[in-house]
């Protein structure tokens, strides 16, 4: 699921989608869901620019054994297209002269057999080489588009993926790459092969006689025009059939999640109901895109045939009349060259539909690499230093668990500075979309070793603060400082390095136990592991997991309770070991009775760091040095606890509204 | 398997079994082309009789018409066929789902369950359709070709039987061969998504903790053992073209060699060597045309595998043979009861639960994580059945009732819980289809969701997002629970449902809860003593067994787990009794 702070509130977002028109969110790029490919108008030159990308996409990686298939698809094809021209030779030139005489002399053909041989044996090597590199070839580009794309979608800013379905983007990877393999491994080699292929037959036809060329140009012609208008029906309907399946994948979807909700609530009649409904429109367009796919193949075949009889005639009527010279074996040697040449248009338009949408995959994948990662210009990094005796500062590679930003000056000096936690907001405005400002003229600082607590209703903005300090968004306005440190000058991996965050939804990684602990530190030792998690309190629970911290977790941790999973939240950001910690309900699933034995490992987890902490539970946030009011995107209210039950204002209201309905 | 997938072509029987049958008719014309021309050629060319040729060529012009026709129609009933059955599928399964029971959710992924809706669907329909065209094809094309060249010249027909034995053999040694590779293929393009998906969900956890190149080495690993597993198979299926070929040179290179020996001796004519050259090349293709069909169903075969799954599960809860379709009251009564996720007496995860609740009592439910409290009350909608002993509502054994009559009359809103894409409206709707506006409006001003309802420039007619992300939390949590009011159920169970609410606007919902539905049953999980301390009565959940059950101030007394929890809560209270 998406995470549930990217809109504290319905009007920053979610009009994009809406059915009502005009409410203006239409026209906003951030929050509209991923459009369907091939929608679009301008899709032909569109995809040209596509075909160009992709081809150059595996051509770069790959040229020398590009030119070697080069070498074997024209050698395959010359001695495919040669064993053809053998045959006139055959008849005319050794077995015609062979009839009526009493001596017949077998060596000529024997030694001519023996040539074509070799022909051949060269013909299957090289087919046997290009298939074998290709194999290298496709998957090596496959394997390059996947790590691609999935190092692009790591660099993506949050807003992405506040912004585009998940099901959307894992069809990249699934779908989209699948067509590619089709068109790189299949469709690439067997295209070349046949343009070569066309080529040399052609020549041979013109050698052969140039009249019955002209009648089989003719006849092209027309079978590329009905390929262009079959091919172009399917095409149609291959679209309208990946735009079907994704409705009924994104309906799918949503039920499936939402299904025990179905049931609670005897929905299941209208669920089928409404499925029936896209099924059905799918099922039609897939229907008719199979239809014209398969009428494709008998309407060319078999128009095939008929140039056949008609060069067959046209042959026959030369070779009677005997004008051009014209034989027996070479109207067999054009007859055969026509069979070679109608199998060769068959087999390209057989590969239309895979072109076709292997163009719709590359599209959306270019698309997506197209994404505007996050920009970075912060140069300040983190650096592990010693301190000596006299305060000074000294950066060393090691890791020493004292951290100093270094920061390089214009005039070439750098100045060290110990990371501390010291953070301010001056005069803060920021909104996720532009029309919508979400936070106003926040300002607020926190001491090194403080604690910081966010309260106020859902939607106030107290995630979003949080998720500013981290630069998971950038502000509009005004200026965050880290240490006196502008935080956009602060190279974002350091930033985010300094600081540990907790989130409500936790969010686990397949592997075991304790993987999930060491993600917060990837050195750490077994030791380090278990101290963590007994910091945590969560070592009870893991010993009694069947195989302790070895246990495997799958599934985003489904095989754990939401306490369970949170409770490893916090053992993995202790790990971590960051002077500034950022508790977003971080313990919001556990119980309070737990919480309380939590609790103790917490405060020794917050010891001598910044924190700030977003509670729902006014009890959590009771002992913190400051607390934040916040409403509407506004600080309303700050103070300690005392001080703001004394005020009798918002938080006042808000710590005994429990209590005044008793 | 194979017997229950067919089951599902239905209605589409008739273009299942038409196709075959357009595609022997277009195969009989594709295998008497060639005897017709080899006819022109000799009867007509080489004898140059024009007339003949006039003739014969009338005749093979009508005959690839005629296959034309038929193998437009035969394309045109595949895809009716194949289409039509995937359909049927999808809907067979996506309707069975819909019956499944929570155990049998729970045991399939979500995403498991689409894979098997949208993917393996796809590569069913694609070797279903591969196999009633060419299946019937394929060996129709050999047996028929294989016949003409008996009929032509039986000597030399022996050396396509060679051929053809031949390269049958080398086929299906690389299928065998490649199998098992794609298996494992298969399995670690699984691992690879599941790495993906992960990635998508948990972004923000990567990005805090700058995992990113941990992520992307590890992606590159998992993308890796893809790349090595599809070089391994792809090298054995690569010898399929090379062995094709060197098949079919062969061939030629010995047809041609004994085929002029026999044109010289005279005991067969150039026309016929040309045709059998014609059906030499279409045999093969058939016999690797068929090569090909084998490995697509061999990899749709563990698609079907996971379809049938997904069909055969039956619901483990089944209407009662004489149900109940009115519940006379709210009232909630649990008798020895025992219950087990795995159905394993030795693995309970509740124990022996006794309880009577009374109609219109307001219940709180409070403890520990794990403590098996949403167990309990899923058992009074009977989303699952008890292991051991019986709950009963209105008096009644709950499997005794009509299933939609008692989750109807039994309301809960879920722990989990989840909004659909539609507008507010569309979504409170769900509770009662047949809610007027002002029904809405009134549950809503109940769960306190109306007052920022209203505040939305849309109101009611405003859109939510697919799982309801354009709304915070806590509006999510309201709305679920005014959608449950609007059954105006008899018992109502929220499931920590307002955890994300703030305690002011919990205590209202409460209150309203008491004003407006005092006659309903209300059952609350909740974690704060504040939520669940002036119900009637509260139970103490401990480990799947009731460790108290009382007021709360009985609880106070008596209860030490009760205790611990209100103290941590109201730890420090006396500071805030003094100012309150």
């Amino acid at each position: 699921m998406k995470q549930s702070h990217k809109t504290e509130s319905i009007d920053a977002a979610g009009k994009g989608k809406g059915q009502n028109a005009g409410t203006g969110g239409e026209q906003n790029p951030g929050t509209g869901r991923e459009q369907n490919p091939g929608t679009q108008g301008k899709k032909q030159r569109a995809s040209g620019k596509t075909m160009k990308r992709l081809i150059s996409y595996v051509v770069k990686e790959y040229k020398l054994s590009l030119l070697v298939v080069l070498a074997a698809i024209i050698l395959s094809s010359v001695a495919n297209v040669g064993g053809t021209l053998f045959l006139k030779k055959l008849i005319d030139g050794y077995i015609l002269p062979m009839i009526g005489q009493t001596e017949q002399d077998y060596s000529p053909l024997l030694k001519a057999l023996s040539i074509m041989a070799l022909i051949y044996f060269g013909g299957i090597v090289s087919t046997y080489v290009y298939s074998r590199i290709m194999i290298y070839v496709a998957q090596g580009s496959l394997k390059k588009v996947r790590n691609d794309m999935f190092a692009h979608m790591e660099s993506l800013p949050i807003g992405f993926f506040d912004s585009h379905a998940h099901g959307n983007i894992m069809s990249l990877y699934t779908n989209d790459t699948d067509t590619l393999r089709q068109m790189i491994s299949q469709s690439m080699p067997q295209l070349a092969a046949s343009v070569i292929t066309i080529v040399s037959i052609a020549i041979s036809m013109l050698i052969l006689n140039i009249p019955l060329t002209l009648v089989e140009v003719l006849m092209m012609v027309l079978i590329v025009y009905l390929t262009k208008y079959i091919g172009g029906k399917s095409g149609k309907y291959f679209m309208l059939q990946q735009k079907d399946l994704g409705s009924v994948n994104g309906y799918i979807e949503e039920m499936m999640e939402g299904q025990k909700v179905v049931k609670v609530f005897c929905h299941e009649k209208e669920a089928k109901n409404k499925f029936d409904e896209l099924n059905d429109g799918l099922f039609e367009s897939a229907d008719s895109a199979n239809k014209y796919a398969n009428a494709l193949m008998p309407v060319l075949g078999n128009l095939g045939y008929v140039n056949y009889v008609l060069v067959a005639i046209l042959g026959a009527l030369l070779a009677i009349s005997g004008i051009s010279g014209f034989t027996l074996g070479g109207i067999a040697a054009f007859l055969q060259l026509a069979r070679s040449l109608n199998g060769t248009v068959m087999q390209i338009s057989g590969q239309l539909n895979a072109v076709i949408m292997a163009f719709a995959g590359a599209e959306r994948i270019f698309r997506f690499l197209d994404e505007k990662p996050e920009t970075d210009e912060g140069y300040v990094t983190l650096v592990n230093v010693r301190e000596d005796e006299d305060g000074g500062i000294e950066e060393v590679k090691e890791r020493t668990g004292v951290w100093a930003w270094r920061h390089p000056h214009a005039d070439g000096t750098v100045t060290y500075k110990k990371v501390c936690g010291d953070v301010a907001f001056d005069d803060v405005d920021f909104g996720y979309t532009e029309e919508k400002m979400v936070l106003h003229n926040v300002k607020m600082f926190a001491k090194p070793s403080q604690k910081i607590a966010f309260v106020g209703s859902t939607g106030a903005g107290k995630t979003t603060i949080t998720n500013l300090i981290n630069r998971f968004y950038d502000i509009q306005d005004g200026k965050i400082r880290y240490d006196g440190i502008n935080i956009n000058k602060i190279k974002k991996d350091d930033l985010r390095r300094s600081l540990g965050i907790v989130l409500q939804d936790t969010h686990l990684f397949t592997g075991t136990i304790a993987d999930n602990i060491r993600y917060g530190k990837l050195e750490a030792t077994r030791e380090e592991v278990i101290a963590a998690a007994k910091l945590a309190n969560a070592d009870l629970f893991i010993r009694h997991l069947p195989e302790g911290y070895d246990t495997m977790i799958s599934g985003d941790g489904a095989n754990l309770s939401q306490g369970q999973r949170q409770l490893l939240a916090i053992a993995r950001a202790a790990i971590f070991n960051p002077p500034v910690l950022i508790l977003d309900e971080a313990t919001s699933s556990i119980d309070t009775r737990t919480e309380a034995i939590v609790q103790e490992g917490m405060d020794k987890l917050m010891e001598g760091r910044t924190v700030f902490v977003i509670a729902h539970r006014l009890s959590t946030v009771r002992n913190s040095d400051v607390i934040m009011v916040m409403e509407n995107g506004r600080i309303i209210e700050r103070g300690d606890h005392e001080e703001l039950i004394g005020k009798k204002g918002k938080y006042y209201q808000l710590y005994t509204g429990a209590f005044e309905l008793a | 398997m194979i017997k229950r997938m067919m089951a599902y072509i239905g209605e589409f029987r008739k273009d299942t079994i038409l196709t075959p049958v357009f595609v022997v008719l277009e195969v009989m014309m594709d295998i008497l082309i060639p005897f017709l021309m080899s006819k022109i050629i000799d009867n007509g060319v080489g004898r140059g009789d024009m007339k003949y040729v006039y003739t014969v060529g009338a005749l093979m012009i009508g005959a690839s018409l005629l296959g034309l026709l038929f193998g437009v129609l035969s394309g045109k009933t595949a895809a009716r066929a194949s289409t039509g059955f995937a359909r049927n599928l999808r809907r067979g399964m996506y309707h069975n789902i819909q019956d499944f029971s929570f155990s049998n959710i729970d045991k399939y992924s979500t995403a498991g369950l689409i894979t098997r809706l949208t993917t393996d669907v796809t590569n069913v329909q694609n070797a279903f359709q591969m196999i009633i065209r060419m299946f019937v094809r394929a060996p129709i094309m050999i047996v028929s070709a294989m016949f003409m060249c008996f009929y032509i010249n039986a000597k030399l027909a022996l050396v396509f039987l060679g051929a053809i034995i031949f390269l049958g053999i080398i086929l299906y040694l690389i299928m065998i061969g490649v199998h098992p590779f794609f298996k494992q293929l298969f399995r670690k393009y699984d691992d690879l998504n599941a790495s993906v998906q992960e990635n998508l969900t948990g972004i923000r956890v990567v990005k805090a903790y700058v995992r990113e190149d941990h992520e992307i080495e590890k992606f590159h690993k998992a993308s890796e053992t893809v790349y090595d597993y599809a070089i391994k198979a792809e090298k054995i299926l690569v010898f399929n073209a090379p062995v094709m070929q060197f098949t079919m040179y062969v061939c030629i290179l010995l047809l041609s060699w004994l085929g002029a020996k026999l044109i010289v001796s005279g005991s067969m004519t150039t026309g016929e060597l040309m045709s059998l050259f014609t059906y030499i090349s279409a045999l093969l293709i058939s016999l690797m045309i068929m090569s090909m069909v084998f490995v697509m169903v061999v990899m749709a075969k563990s698609s079907a595998e996971r379809i049938t799954e997904v069909l055969g599960e039956k619901s483990d809860l089944a209407n009662s043979g004489n149900p109940v379709f009115t519940v006379k009251d709210g009232s909630i009564e649990f008798d020895h009861v025992d219950f087990s996720y795995s159905k394993n007496e030795n693995n309970l995860n509740l124990k022996n639960i006794n309880l009577t609740i009374h109609s219109g009592e307001t219940i709180g439910i409070i403890g520990g994580t794990g403590s098996a409290k949403t167990t309990f009350v899923q058992l009074i909608p009977r989303l699952y059945d008890v292991t051991k002993g019986s709950v009963r509502v209105g008096g009644t054994d709950v499997r005794d009732y009509d299933i939609e009559t008692l989750r109807n009359q039994v309301s809960m809103v879920l722990q989990k819980n989840v909004l659909f894409s539609g507008t507010i409206k569309e979504n409170l709707r769900w509770g009662n289809p047949e809610a007027t506006d002002e029904e809405l409006i009134t549950a809503c001003r109940q769960a306190q969701a109306a007052e920022f309802i209203e505040k939305f420039p849309n109101g009611y007619d405003s859109y939510i997002e697919q799982g309801g992300t354009n709304v915070s939390g806590g509006q999510k949590q309201r709305l679920c629970i005014a959608r449950a009011l609007l059954k105006k159920p008899k018992i109502l169970i929220l499931d920590d449902s307002t955890s994300a609410v703030d305690t002011r606007t919990d205590a209202l919902i409460r209150k309203a809860f008491k004003e407006a539905i005092p006659d309903t049953t209300k059952l609350i999980i909740a974690q704060r003593i504040s939520s669940v301390e002036e119900a009637d009565r509260i139970i103490v959940l401990d480990d799947g067994e009731i460790n108290g059950f009382g007021t709360h101030q009985e609880l106070l007394e008596t209860n030490d787990i009760y205790r611990e929890v209100y103290e941590s809560q109201m730890k420090g209270d006396d500071n805030d009794e003094a100012i309150a």
